[in-house]
């Protein structure tokens, strides 16, 4: 069964189409990134994929299913913009918020202590919202959208604001959920903050999909041909390289259609050059990005 | 527990928690108190009337010689206005007046005194126009025709019911305070409800944690949820109040007395009280979620309800106007313009009759107005819940409002 099956959805608002025509899917136990610049249609897309707005046309199954009543207490999701009742303390707004989704208070306040333990917040339990600073309540909220123990957590720019400590600990947490098998949606804008989690990406543009499948797929299909070099000594002339360009600490060198990088590095090997890094150049997702919508543009 | 009642349970402790619902639950009977306080003061400052004042007088005009003691004012004569000035400023007298020698023809009499004043005094006035009655009359008539002219009306109304039996229920003051009273506390507690569910809307939306609650629960859910939440804890309020109520009168009855005994309340009372302050709330409930819905933010959001919130006191403020003219076909519209109903029947029913025709159709358009609003705002609240910083025009809801 797919976590989500969103097919041909279309909504606009006043004069401007938001979301045309969009079509993509996500299975169980997968880490799915939806990407895309700034009011590229990310957030209209998972307000339709919420039942939150309705969509114009098309279709959305959730869990295999239209989401009803029962089917949203499956489902976690991380608003773009955050808040919670500023008045009222961590531990009541968590499980507050968990009630709604359909969990009783007693396992409400275990697993919410469990997981305040887990991010190191559980000092603030007591406190008030207001109290925190805007990168514990990140954290809070991020508490909010997975106690429940959800089979598709939704999160729209999760890392917006937060600290790199934090950052790498929401990192380890998405992949902690995508290995128990639930299926994983991030949205976000920074394209490259999520290539090393994502296992298969939707790349939206204007409310079009530009790119859509397995990330090292794409990655492979838009790689220019090039490896990435650091070795010792002076490299001297290598045959199929056009071009070298000295880079950071490394050389990337271009090569010629009918070369391969097995092929420079065989002739590497063979002249005893001591090499201390050899990778094939892949583009990172913005490149790839800017790329298409050049191409899309055209 | 169903999601409806979480909203609702959440929603009304976090309301009766809030500083603003406490401090404005307590302030009320607080205020009474003060009134109640003020009055016994004011009471008790103006009892010192009993002592005897003493007025000059200067007669021009010639003949006004008995009858100088008039209750607790004392006339004393003065020969000629000097006199009478000088015995003022030395303050042998209060004041003094001159009986000029056309007073028949004109009846001007100048009234001299060092007091600014907005209005002569009433005891002073009935003084003066007694011992000038009584002079003016002096050997003409008996005595007791004498008072008779002085005071010629005690007016007892006894109200009969239409089989000519004494009415049970007989109107006046003693009918009147406590639907005023409940009338008041209805507008007060209507609006503070209502401002209470504005604000929390607004502040779900600024800090977009609907979005958050819409992905756990259904618009409707949330919408019953919030309003029955607010209404209960709105009940609450009127509660207190109303449980304070006997406390305060039994404080005031030192100083108002034997009036608490009086006190009646009118025929159905606490029936159509119940009723006019569910639907009341009902319909500003209803009102404050769709303004809610459509303002960018909760203080824009209370400027827009302040339309609906204003003519909710109109009947409070015309409320003298009801006892003047209570047969004006003012209060009837009043009585069945939904926004101002509550407060208006309430008012009515302590002030006069009110037809069964016209409470009918007063309860069943404050139904129609709370369904017909609910079915609206059940329309915009999904839709502009989520438009953030932006108020949609008024031809933009109008059309989201027809394609649903």
């Amino acid at each position: 069964m797919l976590a989500v099956q969103v097919s041909h959805i279309v909504k606009s608002f006043a004069d401007k189409v938001a979301v045309d025509d969009l079509s993509f899917s996500v299975a169980q136990g997968e880490l799915f990134g939806l990407i895309g610049p700034n009011g590229a249609g990310k957030t209209t897309t998972i307000r339709m994929m919420m039942d939150i707005i309705k969509p114009d046309s098309g279709d959305v199954t959730i869990l295999g299913e239209k989401l009803s009543e029962a089917s949203k207490n499956k489902l976690g999701y991380l608003p773009e913009e955050r808040g919670l009742y500023r008045k009222l303390s961590v531990l009541d707004s968590i499980i507050y918020l968990a009630s709604l989704k359909g969990m009783d208070r007693r396992p409400a306040e275990e697993k919410a202590n469990e997981l305040l333990n887990q991010t190191g917040m559980l000092l603030h339990k007591g406190k008030r919202i207001e109290e925190l600073s805007r990168g514990m309540g990140q954290i809070i909220q991020f508490i909010v959208t997975i106690i429940h123990d959800p089979e598709l957590v939704i999160l729209d720019e999760p890392f917006a604001g937060l600290d790199p400590v934090n950052t790498e600990l929401l990192k380890g947490m998405f992949a902690d959920l995508r290995n128990q098998g639930k299926a994983v949606i991030l949205s976000t804008h920074q394209m490259n903050q999520i290539e090393e989690l994502c296992d298969r990406i939707l790349m939206i543009n204007y409310g079009r999909s530009v790119l859509y499948g397995e990330l090292a797929e794409i990655k492979s299909q838009y790689r220019s041909n090039s490896v990435l070099l650091e070795c010792e000594g002076k490299l001297g002339e290598v045959p199929g390289v056009t071009d070298k360009r000295t880079r950071q600490g490394y050389t990337e060198l271009m090569l010629d259609s009918n070369t391969t990088p097995q092929q420079v590095l065989a002739h590497l090997v063979s002249r005893g050059v001591v090499i201390n890094r050899f990778e094939v150049a892949t583009p990172p997702l913005n490149e790839i990005f800017l790329k298409v919508v050049g191409k899309t543009h055209e | 527990m169903n999601k409806t009642l979480l909203i609702l349970r959440h929603e009304f402790l976090h309301t009766i928690k809030r500083r603003g619902f406490i401090i404005i639950t307590i302030i009320v009977p607080l205020i009474a108190l003060l009134a109640i306080g003020v009055s016994q003061l004011v009471s008790g400052i103006a009892k010192p009337t009993v002592e005897i004042t003493t007025i000059g007088y200067v007669d021009e005009f010639g003949g006004f010689q008995q009858h100088t003691s008039q209750g607790n004012i004392t006339l004393i004569r003065f020969d000629t206005p000097d006199d009478a000035t000088e015995a003022l400023v030395k303050g042998d007298i209060k004041e003094y007046f001159v009986i000029p020698p056309d007073y028949i023809s004109s009846g001007v009499v100048n009234r001299y005194t060092l007091e600014k004043q907005v209005v002569t005094p009433s005891a002073t006035t009935t003084a003066i126009k007694n011992f000038l009655t009584s002079n003016l009359l002096a050997g003409k008539v008996p005595a007791n025709t004498l008072a008779r002219i002085e005071a010629p009306l005690n007016l007892v109304t006894t109200r009969l019911t239409e089989t000519g039996a004494v009415a049970p229920e007989q109107g006046g003051l003693e009918n009147f305070i406590i639907p005023a009273v409940f009338s008041l506390l209805l507008a007060l507690s209507i609006i503070f409800s209502s401002t209470y569910l504005l604000q929390g809307l607004g502040e779900e939306k600024e800090n977009r944690l609907i979005e958050v609650l819409l992905s756990s629960v259904s618009t409707r859910q949330l919408l019953i949820g919030k309003v029955l939440g607010l209404g209960v804890a709105g009940l609450v309020q009127v509660a207190v109040w109303v449980i304070s109520a006997p406390l305060l009168l039994s404080l005031a009855s030192s100083s108002i007395g034997g009036f608490i005994s009086t006190i009646q309340l009118p025929a159905n009372f606490l029936v159509l009280a119940v009723l006019y302050f569910i639907l009341g709330y009902l319909l500003f409930a209803v009102l404050s979620a769709g303004i809610g819905a459509i303002s960018s933010n909760s203080r824009e959001g209370q400027q827009l309800i302040g339309i609906f919130t204003f003519p909710i006191f109109i009947p409070l403020w015309a409320g003298s106007l009801q006892f003047m003219f209570p047969e004006s076909p003012i209060w009837v519209i009043l009585s069945i313009f939904p926004i101002t109903a509550p407060v208006e029947v309430m008012l009515r029913l302590g002030v006069s009759d009110i037809p069964a025709w016209q409470l009918a159709t007063s309860i069943a358009v404050l139904a129609l107005s709370i369904i017909g609003g609910l079915l609206l705002t059940a329309k915009v609240f999904r839709t502009y819940l989520l438009m953030y910083g932006k108020r949609p025009g008024f031809g933009e809801i109008i059309r989201s409002l027809r394609s649903g």
